[in-house]
């Protein structure tokens, strides 16, 4: 049952085969037992039961709210949870309890969406590994599954991979069934990232269609909202449910009017254009990752659909552009917290400046500060034009290559979503925080610059047996499209679902899946 | 078709469609890429500058570590400066071209300053509490001890 996409599990429920309790139960046991992977950071048992309870009553009556009523999902740790702890995995924040939803959250709730709990990732959503939290590292469910165990043969406490990040444990959640969905959060690849190393499809929507409000900022020009699920169909649902104006963010947009609910069956790419843009064939990108652009852009192709080369000549430049915009809008946002208001307070009371100053000291961790610390540096008023404005013309430069190609009548570009599969953690901490995201946000980032719809699918798993995941990315406001294309290449790939392999000390009768369950996932 | 064979296709070498390999190069695992940083000089922040920066951003460098890691940072910024923005104009919104919902200009909600004083450590009546103002940040070294004994 866990195993099950929203769909099937949402009729299921309709149906009567199994009970919001009991479906609320069994996510809450999963969780227990992949305590392990440190993907949540509290889990919300009480208020989950309770909502399952409220959920079963509804639908007992005839009466569901909709297509996620009853069905368990998880959030990441950057969206405030009215009287649930919000911690963005910091010190700063470690008894924050904000006394609002955020607006996505919120929609959820009103859609009868079973809340088991908030998510670890990288402090502050600064990392591409959710290594980099107060309450330590998430680690990728398929470290713990057969066809990983079986290469490397060593020790599971040893060699276990990264999520990627820094919405790992929203990755994690849904990839190890604890949850049907999660929100993660995508600045600069957060969701996409983490989505593609934990073998499960991630939505960044164009900015502006999902409403920012309660989400801690990281960067407020390119943060939206995240999906996860196990399917394309189910982000199409999430997102219908999520996306639209917002009255308490002025930069939400409309949803666009032709906005289909259902997916369509039979869609044919006889009619799309894919773009392949040459600057993703990047130093660094594993073998094998280029194996399953490959064999995609063939499979495009022996469909009849038209494919091209295109080229953004500015994509080399767009992580470092990155770079600079995100540290000077992190040295802006950061200095709300200050320990007057709310968040932790130092006991150094000798002046403002000084409760201040150790308040941030003891709050942050080496890799917000120094985030911080340069952006500062960029925004100093002889560096502003030098840093700030520079960056914010490449990023032009940037956004302007994504019109060009899309303008030439390309529906849709292929890319990979990372550079390689999930790296072992003893590997990943070898080099800093600042370089793993260089490295891993190489291909994300530039449509965060340039505000487009993307989504990450996963295609295959590794010769190591971990997932590989490839990108699309679309014009913006054309998010449903980009999704059918995703339900086109999720439906050809045959992407195994982690049940089959009776992970972390499950048994595949635990999952409680029925013999069509594990031969459509094959 | 490959990608790469894609390219040969329209006859491009190989070469062409890795242009990053100026910036980025290949380390001997292939999982993994480091930057080049000798195109450009090292950056040094002198010390007057490193006090400034810790009284604006109001957090510290901590230790040496932290000062070369934004020595890093700016030369990793540095890179920005290959590329020709001559008559570009600076972008800071990509809904720039769209004209933004405006609410009414009216109170819609609030009335909530109960809810939100209870979240801060330290009031008195309707009022945030802070320590005694005006006092300016103490020197460098005073600083890094009274910090020394402000770990959690």
């Amino acid at each position: 049952m866990l195993g099950l996409t929203i769909r099937e599990v949402s009729l299921a429920l309709r149906e009567g085969r199994i009970s919001p309790t009991e479906l609320c139960r069994k996510c809450l046991n999963r969780i227990k037992k992949t305590q392990h992977l440190n993907a949540y950071i509290t889990v919300t048992e009480e208020l989950a039961l309770k909502q399952a309870r409220e959920a079963e009553t509804r639908l007992l009556q005839g009466a569901p709210k909709g297509p996620l009523d009853g069905i368990p999902f998880a959030v990441k740790d950057n969206f405030c949870t009215e009287n649930i702890k919000t911690t963005c995995a910091s010190r700063m924040l470690k008894d924050y309890h904000p006394p609002y939803n955020a607006t996505v959250v919120q929609k959820l709730f009103d859609q009868g969406a079973v809340l088991m709990g908030k998510t670890n990732m990288d402090e502050f959503a600064m990392g591409a590994g959710s290594t980099d939290g107060a309450f330590g590292p998430v680690r990728n469910p398929w470290s713990y599954a057969a066809p990983y165990r079986e290469q490397t043969g060593a020790a599971a406490d040893s060699d276990w991979v990264v999520t990627g990040g820094s919405s790992g444990g929203s990755a994690a959640a849904v990839a190890a069934l604890t949850s049907f969905l999660s929100l993660g959060s995508d600045t600069g690849g957060s969701t996409r990232n983490p989505g593609a190393l934990c073998g499960v499809v991630a939505l960044k929507p164009t900015y502006g269609l999902l409403s920012r409000h309660g989400l801690i900022p990281l960067v407020n020009s390119m943060d939206v909202p995240g999906i996860m699920t196990r399917s394309v169909s189910d982000a199409a649902i999430v997102l219908d449910i999520l996306q639209g104006l917002d009255i308490r963010d002025s930069t939400t947009i409309p949803a666009p009017a032709s906005s289909l609910t259902e997916l369509p069956e039979g869609f044919d790419v006889k009619n799309i254009c894919v773009g392949i843009p040459k600057e993703y064939h990047a130093p660094g990108l594993s073998e094998e990752t280029l194996a399953q652009w490959s064999r995609i852009v063939d499979m495009f192709e022996k469909a009849g659909a038209r494919v091209e080369q295109v080229s953004l000549p500015h994509t080399q430049h767009s992580i470092v552009c990155y770079h600079v915009l995100c540290h000077a809008e992190v040295a802006s946002n950061m200095a709300r917290f200050d320990g007057l208001e709310y968040g932790h307070r130092s006991a150094v009371d000798s002046s403002t400046e000084a409760m201040y100053a150790s308040t941030r000291h003891e709050g942050f961790n080496d890799v917000v500060r120094g985030r911080i610390l340069s952006g500062n540096y960029f925004l100093l008023k002889q560096n502003y034009e030098h840093y700030f404005i520079k960056a914010q013309k490449v990023r032009r430069l940037i956004a302007d290559d994504f019109k060009r190609v899309f303008n030439s009548g390309v529906d849709v570009l292929l890319t990979p979503t990372t550079l390689a599969d999930a790296a072992c953690y003893s590997e990943f901490t070898q080099e800093d925080n600042r370089t793993r995201s260089a490295q891993e946000d190489v291909f994300t980032q530039p449509v965060n610059m340039a505000g487009l719809p993307a989504v990450s699918v996963p295609t295959a798993l590794s010769r190591r047996g971990l997932p590989i995941g490839l990108q699309l990315i679309g014009p913006a406001l054309h998010d449903k499209k980009l999704l059918s294309v995703a339900h086109w290449i999720e439906q050809r790939v045959g992407f195994p679902s982690i049940c089959e392999y009776g992970d972390s000390g499950e048994t595949r009768n635990d999952t409680g899946m029925t013999k069509r369950e594990q031969t459509s996932a094959v | 078709m490959s990608v790469i064979s894609i390219a040969a296709k329209r006859g491009l070498s190989l070469k062409i469609i890795r242009p990053w390999c100026n910036l980025l190069t290949n380390s001997a695992s292939s999982t993994r890429v480091t930057c080049l940083w000798s195109s450009t000089k090292p950056a040094h922040v002198p010390a007057d500058l490193v006090d400034k920066l810790e009284r604006l951003a109001l957090v510290d460098f901590r230790t040496k570590q932290g000062l070369a890691c934004l020595e890093k940072a700016i030369r990793f910024a540095d890179q920005l400066h290959v590329v020709d923005t001559s008559g570009v104009e600076p972008m800071d919104s990509v809904l720039e071209d769209r004209a933004l919902n405006l609410r009414g200009d009216a109170v819609v909600e609030g009335d909530c300053a109960e809810e939100l004083l209870q979240l801060s450590k330290n009031t008195v009546e309707e009022y945030f509490v802070a320590p005694p103002g005006n006092i300016p940040l103490p020197t460098r070294e005073e600083r890094t001890a009274m910090l020394k004994h402000s770990e959690f």
